[in-house]
């Protein structure tokens, strides 16, 4: 995968084309698509009610962005400045139809789950921000081993929306009953209302543990 | 199978909401709700970007199936709504430039708001005829506006009020998007619980 940083076209800039850690983890952790930046939040809050949505969700952004951020990276010196945005749509909706086919072809069922929104994966922010912050900039190897960490980071968001969405709103997980009859569905967690409390409730999280930490330092420095 | 054209439009406007039951068009809903006077013209702006491009949509559909090409439909719809936020935006300018520069990036955003490319992939699922895309057009505009300008207003009593350092920002605008959408649940008995 590292060898084939487009022999053919000698990059216009020098270019640092170490790939290390933070190459990856960037998208998962620091700059999480999802929690961190607020990007293509519509897919998060409307297919994550099952965990097996989310995953399927996930999933299909990884691949379409992985492989439009390869594409991208490729023709990054040959794409004219002035059409660069249309360029990347078009190259975008592209994969999303190859997905789409695809998805339709292996599970009708998660076809129809997940409905609209595996088309609607071209207009997720995300996938364009990252074609032009960042697959446009760097060498091919580069930009898939960070697409493939934003792709990450992305079904990590999901999976903790749609787990406890489903585990609250379902009482199951993976389609498996966790608890006995005696439960009671949160059902309001798997309507839309569940989408915006359970992501909010993950922003808090992260924001309280953010200022904790802050705190904490404070408190060492002063001894 | 046919439904009448009220119905759609009051669908789309109020009992499946397109920002807060049907999530489409979130980034702007989250982005651009600040202030009650721009959140009014984003609303004005995304509903004329709707209404050209869902007439454009329908007409393309015709001539992909007319042609055998439905695979195409996703990339030429992309396209078309590229080119409507491209005239919206030439208009704006034209017409109001203290507007244009209020509206700043998220005029070209537009072209990335599911809102618009969900608007045209339902439309073309669910089959409707010409003047029941018109209805549904109009009514996710609408829809797409009150929600907004609803929105625009909270946040604006918000911002004096004193909330827990942890909950400024996003997550509030969340936890209150959450509200309203509960709200709307309330509409889904009209029109004879259909």
């Amino acid at each position: 995968m590292s060898d084939n940083s487009s022999p053919v076209i000698p990059p216009l800039l020098e270019e640092d084309n170490t790939i290390d850690a933070e190459t990856f983890m960037e998208g998962v952790w620091k700059n999480n698509p999802v929690f961190v930046m607020l990007l293509g939040m519509c897919p998060v809050l409307a297919v994550t009610n099952s965990t097996i949505n989310a995953l399927a969700m996930g999933v299909a952004t990884t691949l379409v962005l992985v492989a439009s951020g390869a594409l991208v990276s490729f023709l990054r010196n040959h794409i004219q400045k002035q059409v660069r945005i249309a360029t990347y749509i078009v190259i975008i909706a592209t994969f999303v139809t190859i997905v789409d086919y695809a998805i339709q072809a292996i599970s009708l069922d998660l076809y129809n789950a997940l409905g609209a929104f595996i088309q609607l994966i071209v207009a997720n922010c995300m996938i364009l921000g990252r074609a032009e912050a960042y697959a446009s900039k760097n060498s091919v190897s580069k930009s898939v081993v960070n697409a493939l960490g934003m792709g990450a980071g992305f079904t990590i968001a999901l999976l903790c929306l749609g787990v406890v969405r489903e585990v609250l709103g379902s009482g199951t997980f993976l389609g498996i009953p966790l608890f006995g009859d005696q439960f009671q569905s949160w059902v309001v967690m798997i309507l839309p209302p569940g989408g915006f409390f359970v992501l909010a409730f993950w922003l808090l999280f992260f924001a309280w543990r953010e200022e904790r930490k802050e705190a904490q330092q404070l408190i060492a420095e002063k001894g | 199978m046919e439904t009448s054209v009220a119905f759609i439009f009051l669908n789309a406007f109020l009992i499946n909401n397109f920002v807060l039951s049907s999530f489409l068009g979130l980034c702007p809903f989250l982005g651009v709700s600040g202030k009650l006077s721009t959140a009014w013209n984003m609303g004005l702006a995304t509903t004329f970007v709707m209404i050209i491009s869902s007439l454009c949509a329908f007409a393309i559909n015709e001539v992909l199936m007319a042609l055998d090409l439905e695979f195409l439909r996703l990339i030429s719809y992309i396209a078309v709504i590229a080119s409507a936020v491209q005239l919206v935006e030439m208009f704006v300018k034209k017409f109001s430039p203290s507007l244009f520069r209020a509206l700043g990036i998220f005029l070209p955003l537009i072209t990335t708001n599911c809102a618009i490319l969900g608007l045209a992939l339902f439309q073309t699922f669910r089959e409707y005829t010409f003047m029941q895309t018109i209805g549904f057009s109009l009514g996710a505009g609408a829809g797409f506006t009150l929600a907004i300008v609803l929105m625009a207003g909270l946040r604006e009593r918000l911002d004096l009020s004193n909330v827990p350092s942890i909950s400024r920002g996003a997550a509030l605008s969340l936890m209150i998007g959450g509200l309203l959408s509960l709200s709307f649940m309330g509409f889904a008995g009209l029109g004879g619980g259909a």
